[in-house]
């Protein structure tokens, strides 16, 4: 076995991509070895999932050529890539939701007309595959019923009952505890040692590290650098992604925190269908520290910060801020603001901004009858212009053009000038969900020094995010929600990611904290 | 006794309007599966009316009519997937303006060929219409009320398409949960995206199941002109479309359910013309009015106290693209 003389089990030959002005993919050349876990790292938009997306037939190359153990193929649709031995996970998964984990697998390779032979000869192949690679999933559950990590293995099931020889797998930790995702690295281990590539695309460094054989660095559609994992650091890689120096870390100083400024008592919310999404929830926010809220995503954290921020009734428990009871007061989050109380939603998309309109509409969503942005009643159009010219400059927002539409922006621009109104106001206590999701790693710097500074002026910041580094990297005080319940509390010095994973998947730690 | 009678006459009637129904229904199910609205079920079924009354005129057999009817009602078919599919177009608004070209197009073109007032000739020579099939000893067994009456009324007697139709619910149950096009259907309703990713072609499974619909609109339209009634006249569906639909909704997407459904609306479809007139002990005569009233008020009752538990597939609606 000379690994020199194995033709590569992937090879892409200078694929080349348009998508109208965008120039996604800029002559892109690279190989993957057989029986090897190759990374594929860069910021968003940097043109990964569009090579990605043309390795599996989605998207044709403009120009260019693949090779597959050295054969040139011709991708045109998914269906030539599963044909050449090409599997992809998707970030959202490919699965039908009311469908069986059987029905999902056989779905396009049913095997004949009539459903039940295909369905009984499925079955003992798969319950085979789940023996030789320990990937055991119940058959006949219900997808929709599973949790995220098997789901994930259903997807990873389907791409090897088709055959595949080599796996991509497109950002697949964002759903997963840190111990999920160390079993899904154990796994792609053994496959590699059953002599399958894999190629993992990730934006997160601590993931290259810690699985990848070698890795290929993307940005701006061009290939930057592709280096044997064991000699790069993560420093090295997120300077390559970004092209110039950053802090993967925020410095800051020991929290002072101050006086209790928002105190939340045996909070419950329930959703639409009646089920409690938040059961009992009480903490203290207090001046001048950063409290994280952690948990993999869909344990109540949104659901707590909506109701904190007036979008959703809780049914029980109290919100208190400034000798007001949210709760009992029914105050709305307008009136929450004008007790100083301001949030960056979640779902920037959705929440955040109306991305039809412009920046300096956005800019005074919510604050559109402050006496700066009025007039006699009419808005302020001048005024309005000027101020987000303002927030655009001390927030470094890029293009500083107000009159251009947000969906325009970059994630980490947009995000920027949310936060920017969110704080213009000078409140006492900053609600922040998910403050980098879908944000550039250069801004991610920025807006984190902003928080830092923010909780050094003395507010209070609650910041709920799925990424564990982020949390970490924040928080003075960290809360671990699972299922609805807050399942420990540490201080950062004391919060290990270990620590936190189990916390995270629900087991309790024992004793006050 | 008489009420006995009656009872099954207006069960007997009961099957006989439930029919076009039925297979408007099941032909929406196939096309809702695989996530596109079919509102245009009227239209077709309109359309289909009219070419078979007009080609069964024209030829005299209603054999032919039938082909008219499934042929029109699949061009129309073709049109709405070509909008809605290929095009990506509004599937509410491409359904509707069909709907709204035909209900225009019939009456004109009968106009034209016919000159009787936008209907068609009276379909009365032999051949003509589909009628009804008498089973043996019918007449016979009609004498004996239990169980000959049910028989002879219940199941004797229906044309040929009534007996399609009640054929076509287990076999669509069958297609759609035992073969791999229904598994693909299916799975094309919930999350086109996944069936792509499998390397199915999203546009060729839509273009399919729009195509059964079409086929069994035709029948339900040609049911319509040339088995229930002798001929086509202006709107004369007048709202089975949208009634089916409502069915195929109350009966979440699934065959046996959406039977049962459609036997109850045609149940009180039959009831109302049986209580026309007839004076009812305590409240009396009931006004016409009312009584014609009845199952559209049962459908919204119904449908306002049942329809949120009903979860329609996931992707109804919403045009595919790849890009997300």
């Amino acid at each position: 076995m000379v690994e020199k003389s194995v033709a590569p089990a992937l090879e892409l030959r200078a694929i080349d991509k348009r998508f109208g002005t965008v120039h996604a993919n800029r002559s892109l050349s690279f190989a993957v070895a057989p029986g090897s876990i190759h990374g594929l790292i860069g910021e968003n938009g940097a043109g990964k999932s569009t090579l990605m997306n043309i390795v599996y037939g989605f998207h044709r190359a403009d120009s260019g050529e693949i090779y597959v153990h050295g054969r040139r193929v011709d991708l045109g649709s998914p269906q030539d890539a599963i044909r050449a031995g090409i599997g992809m996970v998707h970030q959202h998964f490919m699965l039908v939701e009311n469908f069986t984990v059987l029905e999902n697998v056989v779905l396009g390779v049913e095997g004949g007309a009539l459903l039940a032979g295909g369905l009984a000869r499925a079955r003992r192949e798969l319950e085979k595959l789940a023996c030789d690679y320990a990937l055991a999933v119940p058959l006949d559950t219900v997808v929709s019923e599973l949790p995220v990590g098997l789901q994930q293995r259903v997807e990873i099931l389907k791409a090897l009952y088709r055959g595949a020889q080599i796996l991509i797998l497109d950002e697949p930790t964002a759903v997963l505890t840190p111990q999920e995702a160390d079993a899904l690295f154990n796994m792609l281990r053994r496959l590699r040692d059953e002599g399958k590539s894999v190629i993992l695309v990730t934006h997160k460094l601590r993931e290259i590290m810690a699985i990848t054989d070698r890795v290929t660095v993307m940005r701006q559609g061009v290939i930057v650098g592709e280096v044997v994992t064991a000699t790069t650091s993560p420093r090295e890689l997120a300077e390559k992604m970004v092209g110039r120096a950053v802090l993967l870390r925020v410095e800051k100083k020991l929290a002072q925190p101050g006086a209790t400024l928002l105190a939340v008592r045996d909070l419950e919310v329930r959703d639409r269908l009646g089920v409690a999404r938040v059961k009992g929830v009480s903490f203290d926010l207090r001046a001048g520290e950063i409290v994280g809220v952690a948990g993999v995503s869909g344990n109540g954290q949104s659901e707590l910060l909506e109701a904190l921020a007036g979008i959703r009734l809780p049914t029980r428990g109290s919100i208190t801020l400034q000798h007001h009871d949210l709760v009992r007061e029914h105050l709305g989050p307008r009136e929450r603001r004008a007790l100083g109380l301001a949030h960056v939603p979640e779902d920037r998309l959705r929440m955040g901004v109306v991305t039809n309109f412009s920046a300096e509409d956005n800019a005074i969503l919510g604050y559109h009858d402050r006496a700066e942005c009025t007039r006699g009643g009419w808005l302020d159009r001048a005024a309005i212009r000027k101020a987000c010219e303002g927030k655009m400059a001390a927030h470094d927002v890029r293009p500083p053009l107000p009159s251009l539409r947000i969906a325009a922006f970059s994630g980490g621009n947009q995000q920027k000038l949310v936060l920017a109104r969110e704080i213009d106001v000078d409140p006492r206590v900053l609600l922040v969900g998910q403050p980098t999701r879908g944000v550039d790693i250069g801004a991610i710097e920025f807006i984190h020094k902003k928080l830092v500074a923010l909780r050094d002026a003395g507010k209070a910041l609650l910041i709920v995010s799925v990424e564990l580094d982020e949390i970490l990297g924040l928080a003075d005080r960290i809360l671990v929600m699972n299922a609805g319940e807050i399942v420990g509390e540490l201080l950062r010095a004391d919060a290990t990611e270990e620590k936190m994973g189990l916390l995270m998947a629900g087991v309790k730690s024992e004793g006050p904290a | 006794m008489e009420t006995y009678t009656l009872i099954v006459l207006t069960l007997a009637a009961t099957i006989r309007v439930a029919t076009p129904l039925l297979l408007a229904a099941i032909a929406g199910m196939f096309s809702e599966r695989s996530g596109v609205v079919d509102l245009g079920l009227e239209g077709k079924m309109l359309g289909a009316a009219f070419a078979a009354a007009a080609v069964s005129a024209a030829t005299g057999s209603a054999w032919a009519g039938l082909g008219a009817g499934i042929a029109a009602a699949v061009l129309l078919a073709l049109l709405l997937a070509f909008a809605t599919v290929s095009q990506r177009g509004n599937q509410v608004v491409a359904a509707m303006a069909i709907n709204i070209m035909v209900a225009g197009l019939g009456p004109t073109l009968a106009l034209a060929w016919f000159n009787l007032g936008g209907q068609t000739p009276q379909l009365d020579g032999p051949g003509q219409r589909f009628t009804s099939l008498v089973w043996p000893w019918a007449s016979t067994a009609a004498e004996h009320p239990f169980p000959g009456l049910l028989y002879a009324q219940l199941l004797s007697g229906h044309n040929l398409i009534v007996y399609a139709a009640a054929a076509l619910v287990p076999a669509s149950a069958w297609v759609l949960f035992r073969t791999r096009f229904g598994l693909r259907l299916r799975a094309v309703g919930e999350n086109p995206h996944a069936v792509d990713t499998a390397g199915i072609s999203v546009t060729g499974l839509r273009y399919q199941a729009i195509l059964i619909s079409g086929v069994l609109c035709g029948v339900a339209g040609t049911y319509l002109s040339t088995a229930a009634s002798a001929g086509f006249t202006r709107d004369m569906t007048a709202g089975k479309g949208y009634l089916a639909l409502a069915a195929l909704i109350f009966g979440k997407w699934k065959p046996y359910p959406t039977l049962f459904a459609c036997l109850l609306f045609a149940f009180t479809d039959a009831l109302a013309s049986r209580l026309q007139g007839v004076a009812l002990p305590l409240v009396g005569v009931i006004p016409v009015q009312a009584i014609l009233a009845l199952p559209y008020v049962l459908t919204v009752l119904l449908l306002a106290g049942f329809v949120g538990k009903a979860t329609a597939p996931a992707a109804i609606g919403v045009p595919y693209a790849k890009e997300k």
